[in-house]
């Protein structure tokens, strides 16, 4: 039986339904509970559980989420909320020096299953110091899971799947996501993590995304279908693990493929899947992989400015239409 | 108490100005004008107006995104601020910061850190240069309570102290980091209690009064000018208003803001001057028209301000090439 829901309250439910079925999940984090976070995803789970699960804590965020990394050691499967990605950077101490080596270093001894959830991406004109899209950027990092759901049953999904992850799990929630409705079935088998989904399917081109450009993307691959175009859309769902074996076989069926990221494309994801399709599947390409990625800027206030630094739908078709041009 | 009247007028002025400047800000997030965060200054303007008269202009002034009363009360002029709120090139920032980012060289702003904590650091280090040149001018910092909680307040205070650095740290208390009052995030409450363990000559301040700001930052600037050590002042204050434009202020209680309300700084200083022969000469109702003016012309240059440019969207993510 499936709902429409937000994806916010797809959020919630998924913690409600783990804080109900394992006492070992909390939740922790900046105003997650009075304030009834700042996303408003944990709005009135403190009036449900209590202040001993539902924790706010003060502004520390290497503290708190080293806390949470501590907790998970030694038995606990908590839920840390950092505000938003650019405030993850005052953890990444935490993250990368503990969370992603301490299961390797001590030789398979201490695994860590954390669960840090983080708000993602521009769009809100908020500036340059709370609008960037880095989970590309904690995808380098091994030793972590990078999630970054789009739909409404994802963010549910990965919600469960992360809590049940032996390892620390990153869920990153696009910021302009939190009110966009979608079905959500809660009987369905959850996607694994590490698995893409096609969403589309098409066979002139490949355009493989995640998190929010997937909507653009979708909009983009009708237009370019009005015009005899078939799109097929992958979404990544996972950056880490990552689906080699979905996009090759996209590769296989299309030959020809662009990437949409709101991440830069210096050293991001974008340059990492060319790498990976470079490296399984480079006789199969017909035309010059594109990307459609962020201007290589910090994200400016002005409005009409954001928006020309973020990925469009008119620049997805437009880069469609120049794979198509390649003989 | 004697009462320097033309200082009293001064300081209402700017504190007035500060007031309606926000509320017509508040006013144009409704129309869309203004967009992002908007994060308003309202109940806590002594502060800012009180902490600048003790500034010289050759010191420089770090603050947080809410940091109008600041930009204001150090002499930014309202309509650039109000042009960088409509996103437009004549502002500040040339409508890249917004009004969580704005900057200025003239008067030595140096912004709008919207990363809690962010900018204490960065105050060691200009107060470091300023040392190491032998520069006598001092470095002041703002930063809300909430930022107490972090590890680079800690860092900063130990360091500033250890390297004996000319900065001014102003904690403007207004005892919610959001939603977080202060008793869920100090262990120890008294703000400047604590910043005394890291050795650093530390006060609290009534941030409600005008005159005990400028009066306690006139003593800290002296005293940081005398023994080349930082000083730290927690100011006591409270914000009216909610925290940013998306705030339902499900934490606290209606009738603490409305207690708050009765220190308003404006209102504290009208009593204090009535409480002496000077009372009738505020002059409140010509400031009111003045301030009035000087708004609407913000509000017209920004109407009329211009985009930037879309084929400038990448200057200044590295300097311009130097001429040679
Ligand atoms: C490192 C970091 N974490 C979280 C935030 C989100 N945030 C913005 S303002 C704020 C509250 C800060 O409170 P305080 O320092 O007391 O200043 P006030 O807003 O009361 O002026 C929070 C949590 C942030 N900007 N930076």
């Amino acid at each position: 039986m499936s709902e429409i829901i937000t994806y916010r309250e797809a959020i919630r439910a998924a913690i409600q339904e783990a804080m109900k079925s394992d006492e070992r999940v909390f939740l922790m984090g900046e105003d997650v509970g009075r304030y009834g976070g700042s996303y408003a995803v944990s709005m009135g789970l403190l009036e449900q559980f209590g202040s001993e699960r539902i924790i706010d804590t003060p502004l520390s965020e290497s503290g708190f989420t080293g806390a949470g990394i501590g907790a998970a050691i030694n038995g606990m499967r908590p839920i840390v909320e950092i505000m938003t990605v650019n405030f993850s950077f005052l953890a990444l101490d935490q993250i990368i020096n503990n969370a992603a080596t301490m299961l390797y270093m001590s030789g398979g001894q201490f695994n860590v299953p954390v669960v840090i959830r983080m708000a993602t991406g521009g769009g809100n004109q908020l500036g340059s110091q709370h609008s960037h899209s880095l989970e590309g950027w904690y995808a380098h990092i091994t030793g972590l899971k990078i999630l970054t759901p789009a739909t409404v049953q994802d963010a549910y999904d990965m919600l469960g799947l992360a809590l049940k992850d032996p390892d620390p799990v990153l869920i990153f929630e696009h910021a302009l996501l939190y009110n966009n409705k979608g079905e959500l079935d809660k009987q369905a088998v959850p996607i694994p993590i590490g698995k893409a989904s096609v969403r589309r399917m098409g066979k002139d081109i490949t355009i493989i995304t995640y998190g929010i450009s997937l909507f653009k993307s979708l909009e983009a691959a009708e237009i370019l279908s009005k015009e005899g175009i078939e799109a097929e859309v992958i979404d990544l769902r996972s950056l880490r693990p990552m689906d080699d074996e979905t996009i090759i076989n996209s590769v296989r069926k299309t030959h020809r493929i662009l990437i949409v990221d709101e991440g830069w494309k210096s050293g991001g994801i974008s340059a990492e899947i060319m790498a990976r399709i470079n490296e399984l599947a480079f006789y199969e390409l017909d035309a010059p992989m594109q990307r459609v990625c962020s201007v290589e800027v910090p994200f400016p206030y002005a409005h009409h400015l954001e928006q020309a630094v973020l990925p469009q739908v008119e620049k997805i078709v437009a880069a469609g239409h120049k794979l198509m041009e390649e003989l | 108490m004697q009462i320097d009247i033309k200082q009293a007028r001064s300081y209402y002025r700017q504190m007035l100005l500060i007031r309606r400047f926000e509320e017509k800000c508040m006013e144009l997030y409704g129309y869309e004008l203004i967009r992002g965060f908007l994060h308003l200054y309202i109940g806590e303007e002594a502060i800012a107006v009180g902490v600048m008269d003790a500034a010289d202009a050759a010191d420089a002034v770090i603050t947080t995104y809410r940091d109008h009363g600041q930009a204001l009360a150090r002499g930014i002029e309202p309509k650039a601020i109000m042009a960088e709120l409509f996103g437009k090139l004549e502002g500040c920032s040339r409508g890249r910061g917004g009004s969580m980012h704005l900057f200025d060289a003239k008067t030595r702003f140096y912004g709008g850190i919207a990363i809690v904590a962010g900018g204490l650091p960065i105050a060691l280090g200009m107060a470091l240069a300023d040392k190491m040149m032998k520069r006598d001018r001092v470095t002041i910092c703002f930063f809300g309570e909430g930022a107490v909680a972090e590890g680079e307040f800690h860092e900063s205070l130990n360091l500033a102290v250890l390297w004996k650095l000319p900065v001014l740290f102003v904690c403007e208390n207004n005892l919610y980091a959001m939603g977080t009052a202060l008793e869920c995030s100090e262990s120890e409450q008294n703000i400047a209690k604590k910043a005394s363990a890291y050795n650093i000559s530390a006060t609290q301040v009534d941030g409600m009064d005008v005159f005990a700001v400028a009066k306690s930052a006139k003593d800290a600037i002296a005293q940081i000018k005398k023994n080349n050590s930082p000083v730290f002042i927690e100011c006591l204050t409270y914000r009216f208003r909610a925290h940013s434009m998306f705030d339902a202020e499900l934490y606290r209680d209606k009738a603490e803001v409305e207690n708050w309300k009765q220190k308003d700084p404006l209102i504290v200083l009208k009593k204090k001057l009535e409480a002496t022969a000077s009372g009738s000469q505020l002059g409140e109702d010509e400031l009111e028209k003045e301030i009035a003016l000087v708004i609407e012309e913000a509000v017209e240059f920004a109407k009329n301000g211009t985009l930037e440019s879309v084929a400038d969207l990448e200057k200044f993510v590295y300097s311009p090439k130097v001429q040679q």
